[in-house]
């Protein structure tokens, strides 16, 4: 309950609640708002309403195991969320990821970082009544999770970065299916920047409203495009390059007021440096080595054709088994062992096959980082998403905790609010990008 | 300075406070005795390091150690591009360490998440309240002794 604000609320003002339930409220929070007339006096931001326990469930988890659970972070790019735990552990493993797998992360991320983008911005710009923006960006948005969506399998809960590498390979056609998503995206961002850039509607509900300054947004531990809108160059990708970053070219945009229309703009520009990295790790991306192998058999008829013929190079599985193949290992997975699911035809027709799975997979077996602990973080949509893990030397994590971008954002919001106007806590809460999920965790 | 690192630095300034210093993994680890946090947190962040940006706090729970709970504080330098890991032990008995409400504005909230989810108090915090979960929920989840299935329903549930 909001209970500061009602104890310490004027005799002459009104309380006003807005959310947890309220349309503008995506995501689940709940400010409670002490009015003067239309202005904001004081403000109350409650949180917790997404509150799921994750960092508990994890502790609870093993290390493979637990992989789904960062899905649900920011379920908006949830397979910057998988890399961030998954590099994590990496570190802590002192896993070598091959090439191919790092520039097919490097891609994932960055298509998952333009949705998360487009996202926000297009629930922004809606909520300031520019509804044709949020129908456009909605439609980037599609295409680029149907290149997500046929690398992955899912839109969303992905669980598609593993720990050393990823979970299968780009399939045959995915060149095209880029190419389209990232065309549909430039043409896009360019009707939104016709349409937002100088429309004075617009304008009149972001510029210079929730300003905050350099220091404030340091203090406050604001990391990410709103960050970098205050005209702080701090990307964990320049400053801490993990992954291929360091051998592309690409800027960082920056902002100069930190007001709403610099969030947007920011957002708008590291999109198309987004782009820009697509483009060029598409074409950098090495070669698979690996034939794509049309037909297979089902893992029954897999395992009577090696008890027949004790030959397994052959065998392949049936493509709803795509990414276990063995053939594919070197290229998108680390390839020592322990450290990776078993490929799945060695599982199925050889004993040691079999014994690796179960070392693999068996209670207090499989991963098990050294005792000690660890900070990764890698830029999210929202700045530096970071996982802090402790590890005991067992297969579950001993502690996990999740540093989560926007729970510092949004842990600023009473203070950019206070003294303006009920109308101007949409907008600013729309460039904030508060995702519940990963707040609340 | 640059020819001494961080760490050199803290334990020359601070020879009481600081307990150890470490590199593990690439990361930069500083553990303090938990008095002189305040002091030791206010040079990181105005002194020669300008540690500006409290990029995380968060609490462990080592259940049987004692002391049982560790507070760490993760700092980053703007300056520097510099990561820094502060940790400092807190015993059951005496689970108070004083709030960095002052130096940093978003250790009001992460404060407030490890009080909800440790119980740690934080002396000169203004406004110390759970932060996820609801007034009245008893005890403190992320302890170790805190059962993963225990439900605490805020309303009663359908039969």
């Amino acid at each position: 309950m909001p209970t500061r604000i009602q104890k310490q609320a004027r005799q002459d003002t009104m309380l006003l609640n807005m959310g947890p339930s309220h349309p503008a409220m995506h995501g689940t929070i709940r400010i409670m708002l002490e009015l003067d007339g239309e202005r904001i006096v004081n403000s109350e931001v409650e949180v917790g309403y997404l509150h799921r326990g994750f960092e508990k469930t994890c502790e609870y988890r093993t290390y493979f195991s637990l992989l789904p659970y960062t899905d649900r972070l920011n379920y908006v790019s949830p397979l910057i969320n998988n890399l961030g735990y998954v590099m994590t552990v990496e570190k802590m493993l002192g896993v070598e990821v091959p090439e191919r797998a790092q520039f097919i992360r490097v891609l994932m991320s960055e298509l998952s970082r333009i949705s998360d983008h487009l996202t926000c911005l297009a629930a922004m710009a809606m909520e300031c009544g520019a509804f044709t923006v949020f129908l456009y960006k909605m439609k980037a948005r599609e295409f680029l999770w149907d290149v997500i969506e046929q690398t992955t399998g899912a839109r969303m809960t992905t669980s598609y970065i593993r720990i050393g590498g990823v979970r299968a390979d780009l399939h045959p056609g995915f060149d095209t299916v880029l190419k389209k998503a990232v065309e549909e995206t430039r043409s896009v961002l360019k009707d939104v920047h016709g349409l937002l850039d100088k429309n004075k509607i617009f304008l009149n509900r972001t510029r210079d409203v929730a300003v905050i300054s350099r220091d404030d947004a340091v203090s406050f531990g604001w990391t990410g495009p709103c960050l970098r809108s205050t005209g702080v160059s701090y990307d964990v990708r320049k400053a801490h390059p993990y992954l291929v970053y360091d051998r592309l070219k690409w800027e960082v945009p920056l902002g100069e007021r930190g007001d709403n229309y610099d969030r947007y703009l920011v957002r708008m520009k590291e999109m198309e440096q987004s782009l820009r990295i697509i483009e060029q790790a598409a074409v950098r991306l090495p070669k698979s080595s690996r034939a794509f192998i049309a037909a297979g058999l089902p893992p029954a008829q897999a395992i009577r054709e090696s008890r027949r013929r004790r030959v397994r190079t052959d065998i392949a599985l049936s493509p709803n088994l795509e990414g276990s193949e063995g053939s594919r290992y070197p290229n998108i997975l680390a390839s020592g062992k322990g450290f990776v699911v078993p490929p799945k035809e060695e599982t199925y027709t050889t004993i040691e096959g079999l014994i690796d799975h179960f070392k693999f997979f068996m209670r207090g077996h499989g991963l098990r980082p050294p005792k000690g602990e660890a900070y990764f973080a890698v830029e999210g949509g929202n700045g530096e998403l970071g996982f802090y893990i402790v590890s005991d030397g067992t297969d579950r994590p001993y502690r996990l905790h999740l540093r989560a971008p926007c729970f510092h954002i949004v842990s600023a919001l009473e203070q950019l609010i206070r003294g303006r106007y009920v109308a101007d806590v949409i907008p600013t809460f729309g460039s904030m990008n508060m995702i519940g999920g990963e707040l609340d965790r | 300075m640059e020819e001494k690192t961080i760490l050199e630095r803290l334990s020359k300034e601070f020879p009481g406070g600081v307990r150890e210093t470490a590199t593990s993994l690439g990361d930069e680890v500083v553990a303090i005795d938990k008095g002189a946090l305040l002091q030791i947190a206010a040079f990181l962040r105005d002194g020669p390091g300008k540690f500006s940006m409290l990029l995380d706090l968060t609490c462990v729970d080592y259940a049987g150690e004692e002391p049982r709970f560790e507070m760490v504080y993760h700092l980053f330098s703007l300056l520097r591009n510099q990561r820094l890991r502060v940790k400092t032990r807190l015993s059951e008995s005496d689970l108070r360490i004083s709030s960095l409400t002052s130096l940093w504005k978003n250790a009001d909230w992460l404060e407030r998440e490890v009080y909800d989810l440790f119980g740690v108090h934080f002396e000169g915090h203004p406004d110390l309240r759970r932060l996820f979960m609801y007034d009245g929920f008893e005890g403190h989840p992320l302890r170790k002794d805190y059962p993963l299935r225990r439900r605490q329903p805020l309303i009663r549930l359908k039969e």
